[in-house]
């Protein structure tokens, strides 16, 4: 479709949520698009925890709920805090569908099948290797058999985005900003699922997983309902493996046999076992969003709100925010940084860039009392209820004093002061 | 379950030739060796007696957690060719 000298309007690289929604959003508006991904097929490299949320993916793919293969509409959030051996969970549960459970494999190629559809071309087993520049601007890419040019690139392809780092927008990651995530899809019975959930068919539950095998790290759990297979893994921060020494599969495998989490998963056989890196390092880490014909997307812009569990959606609202941008910069005739900025400014308005600026302090905050709120406090709320359902003969009173008599034993008086502070001033950074 | 058997699960196409290639000159000095732990396919083993790193690059995730974590950043990582590698189906 591409005339001889392999010229198109916009080269997106990169087919996941990000590529795609701005492919896209490019082809409705009659550009031509070249989405190049290095997978088998798109979604064949790309790993999340497990949902997608309904209004954002409504905004690219207004059909989705009656057209794409979605396992299961979210109903209930479990939030699971682990002790070593105990656990108090809080789970919310409303009838609607905020979210639904997918499995990227089918998915990501169901949304590349629709940007096709819509006249994207899609160039899948590729890799690009580098980006081509003339000057200062970013021109073309080169795949290992031929050189593709455009007027624009966008570059979504993924949390290592080796081309943004070729360009130098942006800098090497550092093991503090990424969590390293490891998951195991594991098959079961689907009336097996709807029971130990309590839930219908198409019903299904994410499970927030705090503590247990994470005690004292910087790590989190999650849990999500297929319609016949519950995934279950977690991400923790690479500094925190490097430190501890830890294996990532191990951390998984003993959160599997904390005594919570092992009889929902129990006879189930693993369908299979994946990894993946998470951006973690907030609003401070975002890269330089833009160059002379050039704009970056989703992960590869470190657009993750790590908090509320949010990646898929803060992808494809930036994917179409740049193919917004873009349009824009084809009715000037403009592809310089000038004119790119703009996507910047759209995604400053946004509840994207305003979301990771709210929780900008959060992880400095975590990585420095990390012991405290990612281990003490989460086993003293289990010591807590542990307290407060014994009947063991003792007066209540004194278990009461007993209690709160151990938080000052347990710990310094300086330490509570810091561990006091540092809430302050987060929820002071978050409201204020 | 053991590393092996989740890694059974995985669809791997391997190529002939590695896509990740630390610089064993490097390597030999390292203290930390922390790609011989974090990384989640094991696909990097010490070898005492040769003293190099054994790197098992068909079992790669693609995850490049080896490449930031390497303590002397000396691991050239590149995606594996377009038809090759990994092919998650569950992800």
């Amino acid at each position: 479709m591409l005339n001889k000298s392999n010229k198109t309007d916009v080269i997106v690289v990169g087919a996941g949520p990000a590529g795609i929604a701005c492919a896209i959003t490019l082809a409705r508006a009659g550009k031509e698009v070249v989405l190049i991904e290095r997978g088998l097929f798109a979604g064949s490299k790309n790993v999340f925890g497990g949902a997608i949320y309904t209004k954002p993916t409504k905004e690219i793919f207004p059909n989705f709920e009656q057209e794409a293969p979605l396992e299961r509409r979210n109903i209930t959030h479990n939030f699971m805090i682990l002790g070593e051996e105990d656990s108090t969970s809080i789970a919310y549960r409303k009838e609607g569908n905020e979210s639904y459970s997918v499995i990227r494999g089918k998915f990501d190629r169901w949304m590349a099948q629709k940007a096709k559809e819509a006249g994207v071309i899609l160039v899948e087993q590729t890799v690009v290797r580098e980006l081509i520049k003339n000057g200062t601007k970013v021109v073309g890419v080169k795949t290992e058999l031929e050189d593709y040019f455009a007027d624009i690139i966008v570059l979504a392809d993924g949390i290592n985005s080796l081309l943004a780092k070729q360009i130098k927008l942006r800098k090497e990651i550092e093991p503090k900003d990424v969590a390293l995530s490891v998951k195991e899809v594991i098959k079961l019975d689907k009336d097996i699922i709807n029971q130990r959930f309590n839930i219908k068919d198409d019903e299904g539950v994410i499970g927030e997983i705090f503590g247990g095998s994470m005690l004292g790290i910087l790590g989190l759990g999650f849990l999500y309902t297929n319609k016949d297979s519950v995934t279950i893994g977690l991400g923790v921060t690479l500094d925190d493996l490097v430190e501890n020494n830890y294996r990532p599969f191990e951390v998984l495998e003993k959160l599997k046999q904390h005594p919570t989490i092992a009889p929902l998963i129990e006879g189930g056989t693993l369908k299979e076992y994946s990894a993946h890196l998470i951006p973690e390092g907030g609003y401070k880490k975002v890269p330089k969003l833009c160059d002379d014909g050039v704009m970056i997307v989703g992960d590869a812009a470190m657009l993750v709100n790590n908090l509320h569990w949010e990646g898929t959606n803060l992808a494809m609202m930036s994917g179409k925010l740049a193919a917004q941008t873009a349009i824009e910069a084809f009715e000037k005739g403009n592809f310089s940084r000038k004119t790119l900025k703009n996507y910047e400014k759209k995604l400053q308005k946004s509840f994207i860039m305003k979301d990771l600026k709210t929780y900008r302090k959060l992880m400095p905050i975590a990585h420095e009392r990390k012991k405290a709120f990612m281990g003490y406090y989460l086993k003293k709320i289990n010591s807590f209820f542990e307290m407060f359902t014994s009947v063991d003969g003792t007066p209540k009173k004194e278990n009461y004093r007993k209690f709160i008599k151990s938080i000052f034993t347990d710990r310094k008086f300086g330490e509570l002061c810091k561990d006091v502070w540092a809430l302050i001033r987060l929820v002071w950074s978050i409201l204020i | 379950m053991n590393l092996d058997q989740k890694l059974y699960t995985v669809k791997y196409t391997p190529d002939e030739e590695s896509h990740l290639n630390p610089d064993q000159s490097k390597c030999k000095n390292c203290v930390s060796r922390n790609c011989t732990y974090i990384c989640p396919a094991g696909v990097y083993e010490w070898n005492e007696e040769k003293q190099e790193l054994i790197i098992n690059f068909e079992n790669c995730l693609e995850c490049g957690a080896c490449r930031i974590a390497c303590e002397h950043k000396c691991i050239d990582w590149k995606y594996p060719k377009g038809t090759k590698g990994v092919t998650f189906k569950q992800g």
